[in-house]
């Protein structure tokens, strides 16, 4: 039961904000953060056109065997990206909670360009008191 | 089409939510569709009816005290706030006039809030009163005013050690900041200039004129924490001297 990151993708496939949590995965830096990130931009592409029944959300869970990622895509096709332990079980409410914490503190912020890396202490702070530091 | 519709800009009501097409064409229709008085058209739209407009009285013509516990949206607003900012930023050089911009924004409210809020409370008393010292007036803005405007008193009210023409009110979580990460590179500003500017037309409007300006006061337990500081015009303390 470990949440180990977060990212918050925009609809570019710009990896926009980066956070780690706990120890567990190996130590990147933001170069291949941004790198991968932006491969999962285009695997979740992808697999929003596997669907067999027409329209697809995409992706949804990755699974490893050390740990899963949940992707949360919202209307406006930037994606949140929670990477935790096989065992976490509130990743999807979490990210529900990142959500609302992106809208309140970074869409309503003046001094933040959409689509632009985030750099807001009222989100940093919400993000902490939502998972810890 | 005969009918010239206004500026975009000077209509507030926006013409691209009203019902499309005919209704533009005819002048009996469109001209209370468009008069700023009709507010009707508008709460039409937006639950989607188009029924004739002449049953509910306009905004102007409702009971004042109907309103008065009425909220609207905080989301809404900081959208609103948010783009004021944004549009003032675009606009000036430097934080000082961007701060004095925001200031004249929020005066603009606050010649409205007090006439609003005196309308209201003395209005239907039955000795109407008007302040006239400065402890009550100051009160008046700590509790009233930041009851009207958002919902709750302010935090703390204090003088100045230092300078006798000083007060200031503090507020430990301003609704208009709470969503507002101002960047490292402008740390000394302060959104709650428009607050400062609410405050200083209710304090012109009552003859307390003065320069109220917005100050960033954080603590770790409140970390949009400000203080708005009252400087009093020096005919104002001669006054309070000679009332005594």
């Amino acid at each position: 039961m470990a949440i180990f990151g977060l990212w918050v993708i925009n609809k570019a496939g710009g990896l926009v904000y980066q956070r780690n949590f706990s120890d567990g995965l190996a130590q990147l830096t933001s170069n291949e953060n941004l790198v991968l990130a932006g491969t999962l931009h285009g695997i979740h592409a992808i697999t929003r056109n596997l669907s067999p029944t027409g329209t697809s959300s995409g992706a949804h869970v990755i699974e490893g065997e050390s740990f899963k990622m949940t992707i949360l895509l919202t209307p406006t096709a930037t994606k949140f990206v929670l990477l935790t332990s096989l065992t976490e079980t509130t990743a999807d409410s979490m990210l529900q909670k990142v959500y609302e914490a992106y809208s309140d503190a970074v869409m309503k912020n003046p001094f933040h360009t959409p689509e632009m890396p985030i750099r807001s202490e009222g989100f940093d702070r919400r993000i902490t008191s939502l998972i810890g530091s | 089409m005969a009918y010239t519709q206004p500026h975009p800009r000077l209509s507030v009501l926006s013409t691209s939510s009203l019902p499309p097409s005919a209704d533009y064409a005819s002048p009996t229709n469109s001209s209370t569709r468009f008069s700023l008085a009709s507010a009707p058209s508008l709460s039409n739209t937006l639950v989607g009816s188009t029924k004739a407009t002449s049953a509910r009285p306009s905004i102007y013509d409702r009971n004042l005290n109907k309103t008065r516990f009425t909220e609207v949206s905080g989301s809404a607003f900081a959208f609103l706030f948010s783009e004021m900012v944004q549009y003032t930023q675009k606009r000036v050089s430097g934080i000082g006039d961007l701060e004095r911009r925001l200031n004249t924004l929020g005066y603009r409210v606050g010649v409205r809030v007090l006439e609003m809020m005196m309308f209201r409370q003395e209005s239907s008393s039955k000795n109407p009163k008007r302040e006239t010292r400065l402890l009550p007036v100051l009160m008046l803005i700590h509790s009233q005013v930041w009851k009207a405007v958002f919902g709750k008193a302010a935090d703390a009210i204090e003088k100045s050690v230092e300078n006798a023409d000083e007060y200031m009110i503090i507020d430990n979580d301003p609704p208009i900041e709470r969503h507002i990460s101002v960047p490292r590179d402008m740390s000394q500003l302060s959104c709650s200039s428009f607050t400062a500017g609410i405050v200083e037309a209710v304090l012109d409007g009552l003859g307390f004129p003065a320069r109220v300006t917005a100050h960033n006061t954080p603590t770790t337990q409140y970390p949009t924490r400000s203080t708005i500081l009252i400087k009093l015009d020096k005919i104002v303390l001669e006054r309070e001297e000679l009332m005594k």
